[in-house]
């Protein structure tokens, strides 16, 4: 007979594991990131290999020669805030950028607080704000690169919400929302296709990665606080409809806002935290200077997520 | 039937794995040695009553309870007592065990072994209740906790339910099933006994979905039988089901409170293979000295397993001997489920009364992985039974937080293991939480003794 | 230009003397009385808070050496007598001095003294492992070798030898402050005298099974056989459950009982010439 092994119990493990959870994100992100590729074509491509390539390779560096710890490296997990980063970027931004985000998202945001499940921000979204704050001209160059597949409406310009910042709710009278919803070229990548995006994040619920309830939550206040700002002057404001389907609302709200490291652990939590995002990229959309604010309302959410956990506890057996 | 029913909060779905539900429960043969272990029940160890060189019969009083919570033991086979002495159990620990040379299967006086199903219920309840503490019963569904105190609520409590476990929520283990399929009437029997004992309160045999064939022999032998209010409820599928104070919300739909017992809420439970004891005890005046017990695992083909009668006394190896010999691939030997059961430390250990399996896991299925950092995906709490979170004690264990312990609920813990079952980046939760709740438990315990004994001053006060 | 620079520099200035004064006068206003000697003290304390001394942190105990009416049950483990004076200096009390102590790890059950019988698979915790099982050799007494004491320790003294999987202690470093002994659930490191030059001898197991059962798990275990305190002429040595015990206080160095010891479970350590190991190992 072989040595046994002994431990206390239980004696099995479900299937889970950080990496597989990990690696369904990516999968999730693959119908978006297809599209993405489909439409801007190798420069697209460019952006996203330097930022997967970039973040997953740091990562090791830092996890095996600064760290030394073997299990601070998860690779699908940075791989994860690669596909993030690249998808938050115009397609026109330098590999050197891209790589300064890398560096700044996994360095500064993730690893510097000890790794993987130890950040206080969303790793992505730190190095986003941090080049729009850095590179402002390249942040919102919004030059279309011709893809793979050409669309006789890819237009360079301003996005539609910067024609909104410009020209308020009249600017962009006449969207087509089903384009909106299904090939919204000009842009970052990441606002390509909502369709795809949502197909991914039908996936994280299937799967059970995700609950919806933090997305939802921030869905539903987007949509409460621009209708009734809209009702009120439909000329200024713009519908409920437009603010959902443009920007980085979905991407946000399905993909960056669910992260389990910066989001709370409590559905009741959950619920405060999407509510806070979505007032606040209304409150930035309507009256601040930037036309989006999708990563700021993320940000701003993550430094409460420590008080939610403290107030929201699940309800325990026997206890009122 | 009526629809299915389960608990409030948490709980998970782990593989079935029932492999050994169609083997028909086998009689094992008598080892030339057993040796029978003093503490096979909740509480105090019992004190032997039988010196060495004795001559005992099969069903013989060799030990009487040490305590107000502990109970008789029996001899499992005839023969002479060797020796009385500390020899090592499962997890390799000293305790009392009496050996016994088997020399035979000679029965004490006055134990019915007909197969003969006898209906007849006693009518006096202190009669049954003694003769269930004379039999050593206890409770079978794993904390073997002596069924006699626990059918014997304190005055002032009524029992308004009587909730017969027939789960096994636990994946792999077959025994109670078998023991519903092959001897339903005599576990309703044992139902009808406890439930006059409870002073006539209802009673629900819950099964679980996952044992049609168990639900239909149960039903068919309760439709056979006509006792009043006895009913079969049908639970979902979802561990820790078994566990009494899931079974209670699931069954009632109200939950015990931190540090209450079931009956604050009208419950009892027993397990159906109490329920056998029960009936055996009382019916049949037949000691408890046998128990079923699955021998499984994920690495021996199905032809190994086997549902065994075992005589308590039996040591493990005797018993995987008989079934084939320990597999070369087991990487872990489990005595009771693969959630809740103990690692075997040491094969020679003997069966107690609460021995359900012998469960061999390849490594594959057991060896637990290196731990990652926590990410929060608070799976932990979504599977937590009781509504803990998991990934909050293990912290606050690690930072010596007693107090913060309490306050998140520790003592709360029944050990299910769900959180360590489902967190991906393994961390070892149940391992400190487990830790967590004995120091938690070891402050409130202090702190009630300190008030009593505050009490007590006060009182010798007032009297000068 | 200048006008915004002065005016900066006046307001924040004057913002600054503004609350300053402010806290001047909360601290004067609220300041709590406290015998100026616990300050005293915690200064001449270590400072390394380890709770060796029973109290919170050297402030605490400064806190209750000042309280107290002598100084027999305040002993800083860390400080040793030379703090002790002070303390006592400071508050006009006499000291009993107390000889220096070291841990000492009362194991010596290496993988090839002591064969494995199971692989423990749980968290790496002595405290998790005791209330699990007897653990993975067939000795239920001895080291469990997940390193409890070495992560309880505060002045990395301590260290787990790969080669064995036993503590080592730093005898440099260890500075007898008893947070080791209580982390071990099994019992096995003690406090000892320091002995002269740091020489000592101890029995360097805890084993309280019967010889055979013992030298059975282990071959390097204390059988109880009693040769030692035959042989010991100071009684230092005493045999119980199987065991023996060397009182260190009793103990002169003699060494006779490492030499009688059959299993070479006496240890004696930093002793100058080198005839230990031949004699041991015999």
């Amino acid at each position: 007979m072989e040595i046994q092994l002994v431990s206390p119990s239980p004696h099995v493990h479900a299937k889970a594991s950080v990496s597989a959870i990990m690696g369904d994100v990516c999968i999730a992100l693959l119908p978006a990131v297809a599209v993405s590729v489909l439409f801007y074509g190798w420069a697209e491509l460019l952006v996203l290999g330097v930022s997967a390539v970039s973040c997953v390779a740091l990562e090791w560096v830092i996890a095996r020669f600064l760290m030394k710890k073997k299990g601070a490296f998860c690779g699908p997990a940075a791989l994860v805030t690669g596909l993030l980063l690249a998808m938050n970027l115009p397609v026109t931004t330098p590999w050197w950028v891209v790589l300064t985000g890398a560096v700044f998202a996994i360095g500064v945001a993730k690893m510097s607080f000890g790794g993987l499940g130890q950040n206080i921000f969303n790793p992505a979204i730190a190095a986003r704000v941090f080049l729009l704050i850095s590179f402002p001209a390249y942040m919102t160059d919004w030059t279309v690169t011709p893809g793979f597949i050409h669309s006789t409406d890819a237009v360079s310009g301003a996005t539609l919400l910067g024609k909104v910042a410009e020209g308020g709710a009249a600017a962009v009278a006449g969207t087509d929302y089903l384009r909106t919803l299904f090939l919204n070229i000009g842009g970052s990548a990441g606002e390509i296709s909502t369709a795809a995006l949502l197909l991914g994040f039908v996936y994280l619920l299937c799967r059970k990665v995700v609950k919806p309830w933090i997305t939802l939550s921030v869905f539903a206040t987007v949509a409460l606080v621009s209708g009734v700002f809209w009702l009120i002057d439909p000329a200024q404001y713009t519908d409920p409809l437009f603010n959902l389907l443009t920007g980085g609302v979905v991407l946000g709200a399905c993909f960056m806002a669910t992260d389990y490291v910066t989001s709370p652990m409590s559905n009741g939590g959950g619920v405060i935290y999407g509510i806070g995002i979505g007032f606040i990229v209304m409150m930035i959309r309507y009256f601040g200077s930037y036309p989006e604010g999708m990563s700021f309302a993320i940000l701003i959410m993550n430094m409460a997520v420590p008080l939610l956990n403290r107030k929201f506890h699940q309800r325990k057996y026997g206890r009122k | 039937m009526s629809k299915k029913i389960t608990f409030a909060i948490g709980g998970i779905h782990p593989a079935d794995s029932k492999f050994a539900s169609h083997r028909p429960i086998e009689v094992l043969p008598l080892p030339p040695v057993m040796y029978v272990s003093m503490a096979q029940h909740l509480g105090a160890p019992a004190k032997p009553t039988v010196a060495v060189g004795d001559k005992v019969k099969t069903g013989q009083v060799i030990a009487e309870p040490g305590g107000f919570i502990s109970a008789f033991v029996h001899s499992p086979a005839s023969g002479t007592v060797k020796s009385i002495g500390p020899r090592k159990d499962l997890a390799g620990n000293d305790m009392t065990h009496i050996e016994i040379a088997v020399e035979g299967d000679e029965w004490a006086e006055g134990i019915d072994l007909s197969d003969t199903l006898v209906t007849q219920i006693p009518e006096d309840r202190l009669e049954i209740l003694k003769k269930i503490q004379n039999c050593g019963v206890v409770g079978l569904g794993g904390a073997t906790f002596p069924t006699h105190v626990k059918l014997n609520p304190a005055p002032g409590s009524i029992a308004e339910c009587l909730i017969i476990n027939g789960a096994e929520c636990e994946p792999f283990l077959t025994s109670d099933c078998r023991i519903m399929l092959e001897r339903p009437r005599e576990i309703i029997v044992g139902a009808a006994i406890m439930q006059k004992v409870l002073g006539g309160c209802r009673c629900v045999i819950g099964i679980e979905e996952n044992k049609p064939e168990a639900i239909r022999a149960m039903s068919e032998a309760l439709a056979e039988l006509g006792y009043a209010g006895i009913g079969i409820s049908v639970l979902k599928k979802k561990y820790p089901q078994g566990g009494e104070k899931q079974l209670i919300s699931a069954v009632m739909g109200r939950e015990v409170a931190s540090g209450g017992l079931p009956i604050s809420v009208g419950a009892v439970v027993q397990n159906v293979a109490t329920a056998l004891a029960v009936y055996d005890a009382v019916q049949k005046n037949r000691p408890l000295l046998t128990n079923t017990l699955t021998v499984t695992g994920d690495c021996i083909p199905e032809d190994r397993m086997h549902n065994y009668l075992f005589r308590i006394g039996m040591p493990l190896s005797y018993i995987a001997e008989q079934a084939g010999g320990v597999p070369e691939n087991a990487a872990k030997i489990v005595s009771g489920g693969p959630m809740m059961g103990k690692a075997v430390a040491n094969l020679d250990a003997c069966t107690v009364k609460g021995s359900s399996s012998i469960l061999y896991l390849s490594a594959k299925a057991t060896k637990r992985k290196a731990a990652q950092n926590c990410i929060r995906c608070g799976r932990c709490a979504d599977a937590c039974p009781m509504g803990l979170e998991p990934f909050l004690l293990n912290r606050l264990y690690k930072a010596g937080d007693v107090d913060g312990l309490e306050k998140n609920a520790a003592q709360d813990c029944i050990e299910c293991g769900c959180c360590l079952y489902s967190c991906p980046a393994h961390i070892p939760l149940l391992d400190s939480i487990r830790m967590a709740k004995g120091q938690v438990m070891g402050v409130i315990r202090a702190r009630a003794a300190a008030a009593k004994a505050a009490a007590e001053a006060a009182k010798v006060e007032e009297k000068k | 230009m200048t006008g915004i620079i002065i005016w900066t520099i006046a307001v924040l200035s004057g913002l600054g003397l503004l609350l300053s004064l402010l806290l001047f006068f909360v601290a004067k206003k609220f300041k709590v009385e406290e015998d100026p000697r616990i300050d005293e003290i915690e200064k001449v304390m270590p400072g390394a808070n380890c709770g060796g001394c029973g109290f919170a942190g050297c402030r605490a105990f400064a806190d209750a050496a000042v309280k107290a009416p002598n100084l027999d049950n305040n002993y800083c483990p860390v400080g040793g007598n030379e703090v002790m004076k002070k303390v006592a200096a400071i508050l006009g009390y006499e000291i009993k001095e107390k000889a220096p102590q070291v841990a000492v790890v009362r194991c010596d059950g290496s993988c090839s003294h002591r064969p494995r019988t199971n692989v423990y698979d749980g968290m790496q915790s002595c405290k998790v492992k005791a209330a699990l099982y007897s653990g993975d050799t067939g000795c239920p007494f001895g080291c469990l070798g997940c390193g409890d004491c070495v992560s309880a320790c505060r002045f990395g003294a301590l260290s787990m030898d790969p080669e064995t999987g036993l503590p080592v202690v730093d005898e440099s470093k260890c500075t007898a402050c008893g947070a080791c002994v209580k982390a071990c659930p099994k019992g096995v490191i003690e406090l000892r005298n320091k002995g002269p030059r740091g020489m000592r001898v101890y029995v360097s197991c805890v084993n309280k099974d019967k010889g055979g059962v013992a030298r059975k798990a282990c071959t390097v275990a204390c059988i109880g056989c009693g040769k030692c305190a035959k042989v010991c002429e100071k009684e230092a040595i005493s045999v119980q459950d199987n065991l023996a015990y060397i009182d260190f206080t009793k103990c002169r160095l003699c060494k006779k009982c490492v030499a009688e010891c059959p299993t070479g479970a006496i240890h004696a350590v930093n002793f100058p010439v080198l005839p230990k190991k031949e004699v041991t190992n015999e």
